[in-house]
Protein backbone atom coordinates (compact mmCIF):
# COMPACT_ATOMS: atom_id res chain seq x y z
CA UNK A 1 0.00 0.00 0.00
CA UNK A 2 2.75 2.54 0.80
CA UNK A 3 4.95 1.41 -2.20
CA UNK A 4 1.46 2.53 -4.51
CA UNK A 5 0.53 5.52 -2.58
CA UNK A 6 4.76 6.64 -3.12
CA UNK A 7 4.21 5.90 -6.60
CA UNK A 8 1.58 8.00 -6.88
CA UNK A 9 2.80 10.44 -5.33
CA UNK A 10 5.62 10.10 -7.58
CA UNK A 11 3.35 10.39 -10.44
CA UNK A 12 1.59 13.72 -9.45
CA UNK A 13 4.89 15.27 -8.78
CA UNK A 14 5.73 14.16 -12.58
CA UNK A 15 2.62 16.04 -14.02
CA UNK A 16 3.20 18.97 -11.52
CA UNK A 17 6.98 19.55 -11.92
CA UNK A 18 6.00 20.97 -15.20
CA UNK A 19 3.47 23.93 -14.18
CA UNK A 20 4.43 27.07 -13.95
CA UNK A 21 2.53 28.77 -11.56
CA UNK A 22 4.32 30.21 -8.14
CA UNK A 23 4.60 28.77 -4.63
CA UNK A 24 6.35 30.58 -1.96
CA UNK A 25 8.48 28.83 1.12
CA UNK A 26 6.95 29.25 4.80
CA UNK A 27 7.95 32.21 6.70
CA UNK A 28 10.80 32.45 8.47
CA UNK A 29 9.46 32.89 12.11
CA UNK A 30 10.55 31.52 15.66
CA UNK A 31 8.21 30.58 18.94
CA UNK A 32 8.40 30.08 22.45
CA UNK A 33 5.40 28.77 23.59
CA UNK A 34 4.62 27.44 26.95
CA UNK A 35 1.21 25.54 27.88
CA UNK A 36 -0.43 23.96 30.56
CA UNK A 37 -3.48 21.46 30.34
CA UNK A 38 -5.26 21.13 33.69
CA UNK A 39 -8.03 18.64 33.74
CA UNK A 40 -9.58 15.38 35.25
CA UNK A 41 -6.79 15.00 37.99
CA UNK A 42 -3.97 15.33 35.37
CA UNK A 43 -1.57 18.61 34.94
CA UNK A 44 0.80 18.85 32.31
CA UNK A 45 2.68 21.69 31.46
CA UNK A 46 5.89 22.71 29.14
CA UNK A 47 7.59 24.77 26.39
CA UNK A 48 7.21 24.30 22.93
CA UNK A 49 9.87 26.14 20.66
CA UNK A 50 9.37 26.42 17.63
CA UNK A 51 12.36 27.62 14.66
CA UNK A 52 11.77 28.19 10.96
CA UNK A 53 14.34 29.56 8.62
CA UNK A 54 15.02 29.98 4.72
CA UNK A 55 18.86 28.66 4.67
CA UNK A 56 18.99 29.12 0.94
CA UNK A 57 17.35 30.29 -2.10
CA UNK A 58 15.27 27.19 -2.10
CA UNK A 59 15.46 25.58 0.75
CA UNK A 60 13.54 26.40 4.37
CA UNK A 61 14.44 24.28 7.78
CA UNK A 62 12.46 24.11 10.62
CA UNK A 63 12.73 22.39 14.12
CA UNK A 64 10.91 21.69 17.21
CA UNK A 65 11.51 21.21 20.57
CA UNK A 66 8.64 20.30 22.73
CA UNK A 67 7.97 18.91 26.71
CA UNK A 68 5.45 17.82 28.44
CA UNK A 69 5.90 17.27 32.31
CA UNK A 70 3.13 15.07 32.92
CA UNK A 71 1.63 14.59 36.90
CA UNK A 72 -1.32 12.50 37.10
CA UNK A 73 -3.96 11.36 39.65
CA UNK A 74 -6.65 10.45 37.07
CA UNK A 75 -9.76 8.93 37.59
CA UNK A 76 -7.96 5.76 36.20
CA UNK A 77 -4.95 6.13 38.09
CA UNK A 78 -7.13 6.97 41.25
CA UNK A 79 -8.88 3.65 40.63
CA UNK A 80 -6.71 1.56 39.96
CA UNK A 81 -2.81 2.34 40.45
CA UNK A 82 -1.24 5.26 41.82
CA UNK A 83 -0.80 8.57 40.97
CA UNK A 84 2.53 9.39 38.85
CA UNK A 85 4.94 11.97 37.34
CA UNK A 86 6.72 11.58 34.16
CA UNK A 87 8.39 14.17 31.33
CA UNK A 88 7.72 13.25 27.84
CA UNK A 89 10.73 15.34 25.51
CA UNK A 90 9.54 15.41 21.50
CA UNK A 91 11.97 17.10 19.39
CA UNK A 92 11.70 17.19 15.51
CA UNK A 93 13.30 18.62 12.54
CA UNK A 94 12.18 19.26 9.00
CA UNK A 95 13.09 20.67 5.87
CA UNK A 96 10.92 22.45 2.58
CA UNK A 97 13.03 22.42 -1.07
CA UNK A 98 10.71 24.31 -3.74
CA UNK A 99 11.73 23.56 -7.10
CA UNK A 100 9.65 25.69 -9.75
CA UNK A 101 5.93 25.34 -8.60
CA UNK A 102 6.23 22.27 -6.52
CA UNK A 103 7.31 21.96 -2.68
CA UNK A 104 8.61 18.82 -1.17
CA UNK A 105 8.68 18.29 1.93
CA UNK A 106 10.56 16.01 4.34
CA UNK A 107 11.23 15.27 8.09
CA UNK A 108 11.92 13.37 11.40
CA UNK A 109 10.48 13.50 15.15
CA UNK A 110 11.39 11.89 17.86
CA UNK A 111 9.62 11.13 21.47
CA UNK A 112 10.43 9.76 23.84
CA UNK A 113 9.33 8.76 27.85
CA UNK A 114 10.52 6.36 30.04
CA UNK A 115 8.43 3.83 28.95
CA UNK A 116 7.55 4.75 25.09
CA UNK A 117 9.70 5.84 22.17
CA UNK A 118 7.71 6.77 19.40
CA UNK A 119 10.13 7.65 15.60
CA UNK A 120 8.32 8.92 12.34
CA UNK A 121 9.33 10.26 9.26
CA UNK A 122 7.44 11.83 6.11
CA UNK A 123 7.89 12.90 2.91
CA UNK A 124 5.19 15.16 1.22
CA UNK A 125 4.71 17.53 -1.61
CA UNK A 126 2.29 20.32 -2.61
CA UNK A 127 1.49 22.55 -5.90
CA UNK A 128 -0.15 25.76 -6.59
CA UNK A 129 -2.50 25.43 -9.74
CA UNK A 130 -4.77 27.17 -12.03
CA UNK A 131 -2.81 30.45 -10.90
CA UNK A 132 -2.48 29.53 -7.51
CA UNK A 133 -6.09 29.40 -7.07
CA UNK A 134 -6.09 25.80 -6.22
CA UNK A 135 -3.32 24.13 -3.70
CA UNK A 136 -3.20 20.04 -3.71
CA UNK A 137 -0.89 18.89 -1.67
CA UNK A 138 -0.24 14.66 -0.81
CA UNK A 139 2.14 13.57 2.29
CA UNK A 140 3.13 9.96 3.52
CA UNK A 141 4.31 9.13 7.09
CA UNK A 142 6.03 6.19 8.77
CA UNK A 143 6.11 5.28 12.68
CA UNK A 144 8.25 3.25 14.89
CA UNK A 145 7.35 2.84 18.43
CA UNK A 146 8.98 0.87 21.27
CA UNK A 147 6.88 0.14 24.34
CA UNK A 148 7.84 -0.88 27.33
CA UNK A 149 6.49 -1.17 31.13
CA UNK A 150 8.14 0.50 34.34
CA UNK A 151 8.79 -2.09 36.46
CA UNK A 152 8.90 -5.33 34.09
CA UNK A 153 12.14 -5.44 32.48
CA UNK A 154 11.00 -8.62 30.14
CA UNK A 155 8.33 -6.25 28.54
CA UNK A 156 8.89 -5.09 25.30
CA UNK A 157 6.12 -4.73 22.13
CA UNK A 158 6.75 -2.13 19.44
CA UNK A 159 4.13 -0.61 16.72
CA UNK A 160 4.63 0.11 13.09
CA UNK A 161 2.60 2.88 11.92
CA UNK A 162 1.45 4.56 8.39
CA UNK A 163 -0.12 7.52 7.21
CA UNK A 164 -1.44 8.84 3.77
CA UNK A 165 -2.72 12.35 3.62
CA UNK A 166 -4.33 14.08 1.04
CA UNK A 167 -5.15 18.03 1.33
CA UNK A 168 -7.03 20.73 -1.66
CA UNK A 169 -7.51 24.13 -0.65
CA UNK A 170 -9.11 26.27 -2.97
CA UNK A 171 -9.69 30.27 -3.29
CA UNK A 172 -13.28 30.41 -4.30
CA UNK A 173 -14.18 34.25 -4.48
CA UNK A 174 -12.07 37.06 -3.24
CA UNK A 175 -13.23 36.62 0.54
CA UNK A 176 -13.90 32.40 0.68
CA UNK A 177 -10.98 29.87 1.14
CA UNK A 178 -11.81 26.06 1.53
CA UNK A 179 -10.07 23.24 2.47
CA UNK A 180 -10.20 19.56 2.33
CA UNK A 181 -8.20 16.67 3.76
CA UNK A 182 -8.28 13.17 3.88
CA UNK A 183 -6.25 11.20 5.98
CA UNK A 184 -6.06 7.60 6.70
CA UNK A 185 -3.53 6.09 9.06
CA UNK A 186 -3.03 2.26 9.46
CA UNK A 187 -1.11 0.68 13.00
CA UNK A 188 -0.12 -2.73 13.54
CA UNK A 189 1.56 -3.93 16.84
CA UNK A 190 0.90 -3.21 20.89
CA UNK A 191 -2.15 -1.25 20.87
CA UNK A 192 -2.97 -1.05 24.20
CA UNK A 193 -1.95 0.76 27.31
CA UNK A 194 -0.25 -1.80 29.44
CA UNK A 195 -0.79 -0.93 32.74
CA UNK A 196 -4.61 -0.37 32.10
CA UNK A 197 -7.25 -2.76 33.29
CA UNK A 198 -11.22 -3.72 32.50
CA UNK A 199 -13.83 -4.73 35.09
CA UNK A 200 -15.93 -7.47 35.31
CA UNK A 201 -18.57 -8.53 37.39
CA UNK A 202 -17.26 -11.00 39.90
CA UNK A 203 -19.44 -12.15 42.99
CA UNK A 204 -16.38 -13.02 45.05
CA UNK A 205 -15.14 -10.21 45.39
CA UNK A 206 -16.57 -7.72 48.59
CA UNK A 207 -16.79 -4.83 46.18
CA UNK A 208 -18.83 -6.97 43.45
CA UNK A 209 -16.35 -6.63 40.26
CA UNK A 210 -12.92 -7.27 39.32
CA UNK A 211 -10.02 -6.05 37.52
CA UNK A 212 -7.89 -7.87 34.61
CA UNK A 213 -5.54 -6.37 31.96
CA UNK A 214 -7.16 -5.18 29.06
CA UNK A 215 -6.79 -6.46 25.57
CA UNK A 216 -6.94 -4.52 21.83
CA UNK A 217 -6.72 -6.21 18.22
CA UNK A 218 -3.14 -5.81 17.33
CA UNK A 219 -4.16 -3.75 14.10
CA UNK A 220 -5.99 -0.65 13.70
CA UNK A 221 -6.91 1.45 10.56
CA UNK A 222 -8.58 4.64 10.33
CA UNK A 223 -9.90 7.41 8.12
CA UNK A 224 -10.76 11.06 8.75
CA UNK A 225 -12.39 13.46 6.32
CA UNK A 226 -12.59 16.86 7.07
CA UNK A 227 -13.73 20.20 5.06
CA UNK A 228 -13.02 23.87 6.24
CA UNK A 229 -13.94 27.13 5.43
CA UNK A 230 -12.43 30.69 5.82
CA UNK A 231 -14.42 33.95 5.31
CA UNK A 232 -13.72 36.99 4.90
CA UNK A 233 -16.60 39.80 6.64
CA UNK A 234 -16.98 43.32 4.73
CA UNK A 235 -15.18 44.78 7.49
CA UNK A 236 -11.59 43.17 8.39
CA UNK A 237 -12.64 40.25 10.17
CA UNK A 238 -13.12 36.15 9.40
CA UNK A 239 -15.26 33.84 10.13
CA UNK A 240 -13.65 29.87 9.88
CA UNK A 241 -15.62 26.96 10.13
CA UNK A 242 -14.52 23.14 10.56
CA UNK A 243 -16.14 19.77 9.93
CA UNK A 244 -14.71 16.12 10.62
CA UNK A 245 -16.06 12.75 10.07
CA UNK A 246 -13.83 9.94 11.21
CA UNK A 247 -14.43 6.43 11.14
CA UNK A 248 -12.10 3.07 12.20
CA UNK A 249 -11.93 -0.83 12.09
CA UNK A 250 -12.51 -0.66 15.97
CA UNK A 251 -16.44 0.73 15.74
CA UNK A 252 -15.28 4.09 16.39
CA UNK A 253 -17.14 6.96 14.30
CA UNK A 254 -17.10 10.63 15.09
CA UNK A 255 -18.04 14.06 14.39
CA UNK A 256 -15.87 17.53 15.04
CA UNK A 257 -17.64 20.62 14.52
CA UNK A 258 -15.48 23.97 15.17
CA UNK A 259 -16.65 27.47 14.63
CA UNK A 260 -14.18 30.83 15.19
CA UNK A 261 -14.40 34.35 14.65
CA UNK A 262 -11.40 36.74 14.52
CA UNK A 263 -11.34 40.45 14.89
CA UNK A 264 -8.87 43.13 14.86
CA UNK A 265 -8.76 45.53 17.38
CA UNK A 266 -7.64 48.63 18.20
CA UNK A 267 -4.71 48.68 15.76
CA UNK A 268 -2.37 46.16 17.26
CA UNK A 269 -5.08 43.88 19.51
CA UNK A 270 -6.41 40.35 17.68
CA UNK A 271 -8.69 38.85 19.58
CA UNK A 272 -10.03 35.01 18.31
CA UNK A 273 -13.22 33.41 19.45
CA UNK A 274 -14.47 29.46 19.25
CA UNK A 275 -16.31 26.83 19.83
CA UNK A 276 -15.83 23.29 19.12
CA UNK A 277 -17.93 20.45 19.16
CA UNK A 278 -17.18 16.53 19.66
CA UNK A 279 -18.79 13.29 19.54
CA UNK A 280 -17.53 9.98 19.07
CA UNK A 281 -19.14 6.46 19.95
CA UNK A 282 -17.39 3.62 21.63
CA UNK A 283 -15.50 0.61 20.34
CA UNK A 284 -16.84 -2.77 19.02
CA UNK A 285 -14.55 -4.15 22.13
CA UNK A 286 -15.18 -1.52 25.07
CA UNK A 287 -17.46 -2.00 27.68
CA UNK A 288 -17.22 -0.37 31.25
CA UNK A 289 -18.65 -3.39 32.54
CA UNK A 290 -18.22 -6.54 31.54
CA UNK A 291 -20.20 -9.72 32.50
CA UNK A 292 -17.45 -12.45 33.78
CA UNK A 293 -13.56 -12.71 33.76
CA UNK A 294 -12.12 -12.95 29.91
CA UNK A 295 -15.58 -12.19 28.50
CA UNK A 296 -14.26 -11.32 25.05
CA UNK A 297 -10.94 -12.20 23.16
CA UNK A 298 -10.74 -7.70 22.87
CA UNK A 299 -11.33 -5.92 25.96
CA UNK A 300 -11.19 -1.96 26.78
CA UNK A 301 -12.06 0.05 29.46
CA UNK A 302 -10.44 2.87 28.21
CA UNK A 303 -12.42 6.30 28.51
CA UNK A 304 -11.08 8.16 25.21
CA UNK A 305 -12.92 4.46 23.55
CA UNK A 306 -16.26 5.10 25.11
CA UNK A 307 -19.41 7.02 24.17
CA UNK A 308 -18.58 10.73 24.92
CA UNK A 309 -19.12 14.26 24.15
CA UNK A 310 -17.11 16.97 24.55
CA UNK A 311 -17.20 21.25 24.22
CA UNK A 312 -14.69 23.53 24.01
CA UNK A 313 -15.08 26.97 23.96
CA UNK A 314 -12.13 29.36 23.37
CA UNK A 315 -10.57 32.32 23.46
CA UNK A 316 -7.37 33.76 22.44
CA UNK A 317 -5.97 37.55 22.17
CA UNK A 318 -2.37 38.74 20.54
CA UNK A 319 -0.73 41.79 20.81
CA UNK A 320 1.42 43.21 18.33
CA UNK A 321 5.11 44.39 19.98
CA UNK A 322 7.22 45.33 17.21
CA UNK A 323 5.00 46.85 14.28
CA UNK A 324 7.79 48.93 12.86
CA UNK A 325 10.13 45.94 13.39
CA UNK A 326 13.78 45.76 15.34
CA UNK A 327 17.24 44.98 14.20
CA UNK A 328 16.84 42.09 11.94
CA UNK A 329 12.73 41.57 13.49
CA UNK A 330 10.28 42.40 10.83
CA UNK A 331 7.48 41.98 13.78
CA UNK A 332 6.83 40.19 16.80
CA UNK A 333 3.57 39.46 18.85
CA UNK A 334 2.64 38.39 22.05
CA UNK A 335 -0.28 35.93 22.95
CA UNK A 336 -2.81 33.96 25.34
CA UNK A 337 -4.95 31.61 24.22
CA UNK A 338 -7.12 29.86 26.81
CA UNK A 339 -9.52 27.10 26.12
CA UNK A 340 -12.41 24.84 28.23
CA UNK A 341 -12.81 21.71 27.62
CA UNK A 342 -16.03 20.14 29.02
CA UNK A 343 -15.73 16.25 28.30
CA UNK A 344 -19.48 14.24 29.28
CA UNK A 345 -18.76 10.24 28.94
CA UNK A 346 -22.25 8.17 28.63
CA UNK A 347 -20.93 4.92 29.30
CA UNK A 348 -17.98 5.36 31.54
CA UNK A 349 -18.71 5.57 35.30
CA UNK A 350 -16.96 6.77 38.00
CA UNK A 351 -16.06 4.54 40.55
CA UNK A 352 -14.85 6.99 43.50
CA UNK A 353 -17.60 6.45 45.97
CA UNK A 354 -17.64 2.68 46.58
CA UNK A 355 -21.66 2.77 48.01
CA UNK A 356 -23.44 1.73 44.80
CA UNK A 357 -24.14 -1.50 42.80
CA UNK A 358 -21.61 -2.55 40.09
CA UNK A 359 -23.16 -1.01 37.15
CA UNK A 360 -25.34 1.97 38.78
CA UNK A 361 -22.23 4.19 40.08
CA UNK A 362 -22.54 7.67 38.38
CA UNK A 363 -21.79 8.42 34.98
CA UNK A 364 -18.25 10.54 34.53
CA UNK A 365 -17.55 13.92 33.32
CA UNK A 366 -14.98 16.23 34.10
CA UNK A 367 -13.39 19.76 32.37
CA UNK A 368 -10.05 21.10 31.46
CA UNK A 369 -8.57 24.37 31.58
CA UNK A 370 -5.76 24.46 28.60
CA UNK A 371 -3.97 27.82 28.56
CA UNK A 372 -0.82 29.10 26.40
CA UNK A 373 1.36 31.89 26.11
CA UNK A 374 3.46 32.31 22.99
CA UNK A 375 5.73 35.19 22.19
CA UNK A 376 6.69 34.91 18.38
CA UNK A 377 9.08 37.02 15.83
CA UNK A 378 9.39 36.94 12.12
CA UNK A 379 13.04 38.00 10.81
CA UNK B 1 -12.02 0.36 1.39
CA UNK B 2 -10.65 3.31 2.79
CA UNK B 3 -7.56 2.36 1.55
CA UNK B 4 -8.91 2.45 -2.19
CA UNK B 5 -10.62 5.43 -2.01
CA UNK B 6 -7.32 6.88 -0.79
CA UNK B 7 -5.45 5.65 -3.78
CA UNK B 8 -8.84 6.92 -5.75
CA UNK B 9 -8.19 10.01 -5.05
CA UNK B 10 -4.26 10.24 -5.04
CA UNK B 11 -5.14 9.48 -8.93
CA UNK B 12 -7.54 11.75 -9.20
CA UNK B 13 -5.27 14.49 -7.78
CA UNK B 14 -2.70 13.54 -10.35
CA UNK B 15 -5.00 13.94 -13.30
CA UNK B 16 -5.60 17.45 -11.54
CA UNK B 17 -2.46 18.05 -11.78
CA UNK B 18 -2.15 17.17 -15.45
CA UNK B 19 -4.83 19.34 -16.38
CA UNK B 20 -3.77 21.96 -13.98
CA UNK B 21 -0.66 22.77 -16.53
CA UNK B 22 -3.51 23.87 -19.48
CA UNK B 23 -3.50 27.64 -19.38
CA UNK B 24 -6.56 27.94 -17.01
CA UNK B 25 -7.92 31.79 -16.15
CA UNK B 26 -8.07 32.41 -12.46
CA UNK B 27 -11.33 33.52 -11.74
CA UNK B 28 -10.05 35.66 -8.79
CA UNK B 29 -6.74 37.53 -10.20
CA UNK B 30 -3.50 37.81 -8.15
CA UNK B 31 -4.71 41.34 -7.66
CA UNK B 32 -8.02 40.24 -6.45
CA UNK B 33 -6.69 38.95 -3.01
CA UNK B 34 -5.49 41.62 -1.13
CA UNK B 35 -7.86 40.72 1.56
CA UNK B 36 -7.28 36.65 1.37
CA UNK B 37 -3.44 37.88 2.31
CA UNK B 38 -4.38 38.81 5.49
CA UNK B 39 -2.64 37.20 8.22
CA UNK B 40 -6.73 36.49 9.79
CA UNK B 41 -7.40 34.49 6.54
CA UNK B 42 -4.62 32.47 7.69
CA UNK B 43 -5.73 28.92 7.74
CA UNK B 44 -2.89 28.02 10.30
CA UNK B 45 -1.74 31.43 11.79
CA UNK B 46 0.01 29.77 14.68
CA UNK B 47 1.30 26.78 13.61
CA UNK B 48 3.92 26.07 17.55
CA UNK B 49 -0.71 26.69 19.00
CA UNK B 50 -2.30 25.04 16.27
CA UNK B 51 -0.10 21.97 16.78
CA UNK B 52 -0.68 21.64 20.51
CA UNK B 53 -4.16 22.27 20.22
CA UNK B 54 -4.49 19.27 17.90
CA UNK B 55 -2.27 17.25 20.21
CA UNK B 56 -4.20 17.82 23.29
CA UNK B 57 -7.61 16.37 21.54
CA UNK B 58 -5.61 13.47 19.99
CA UNK B 59 -4.70 12.58 23.62
CA UNK B 60 -8.45 12.82 24.53
CA UNK B 61 -10.45 11.17 21.94
CA UNK B 62 -11.20 8.39 19.55
CA UNK B 63 -10.48 10.56 16.58
CA UNK B 64 -7.51 11.07 14.65
CA UNK B 65 -5.76 12.94 11.81
CA UNK B 66 -7.53 14.82 9.44
CA UNK B 67 -7.46 18.36 10.78
CA UNK B 68 -5.08 21.51 10.22
CA UNK B 69 -4.38 22.83 6.92
CA UNK B 70 -4.29 21.06 4.00
CA UNK B 71 -1.26 23.08 2.54
CA UNK B 72 -0.77 26.46 0.71
CA UNK B 73 -1.96 29.74 1.42
CA UNK B 74 -4.23 32.46 -0.77
CA UNK B 75 -1.92 32.41 -3.92
CA UNK B 76 -1.09 36.01 -3.13
CA UNK B 77 2.85 36.41 -3.82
Amino acid sequence: MARTFLCLMALATLSWLSCGHAAVLPEDRADALYHRYDGGGVTIDGPSLLVRKQVAKNVSVAANYYVDSISSASIDVVTTASAYSEKRTEMSVGADYLYNSTIFSTGYKNSDESDYTANSAYFGVSQDLFGALTNISMSYARGWDDVSRTGDSEFSEDVERHSYRLGISQILTRNLLMGMTLETITDEGFLNNPYRSVRYLDPDSERGYSYQAEIYPNTRTSTAVSVRGRYRLPYRAALHSEYRFFDDTWGIAAHTGELGYTQPVWGRWMLDLSYRYYTQTAADFYSDLFSREDAQNYMARDKELSDFDSHTLGIGVSYEILPEGWRFFEKGNLSVRYNYIYFDYENFRDLRDDGNAPGTEPLYNFSANVVQFFFSVWF
Amino acid sequence: MSMKRCVATAVVLALIGLSGCSNVEPWVKPYERDRLADPIMFFDRDPVSSAYTHHVYEAREGARGGLGSSGGGCGCN
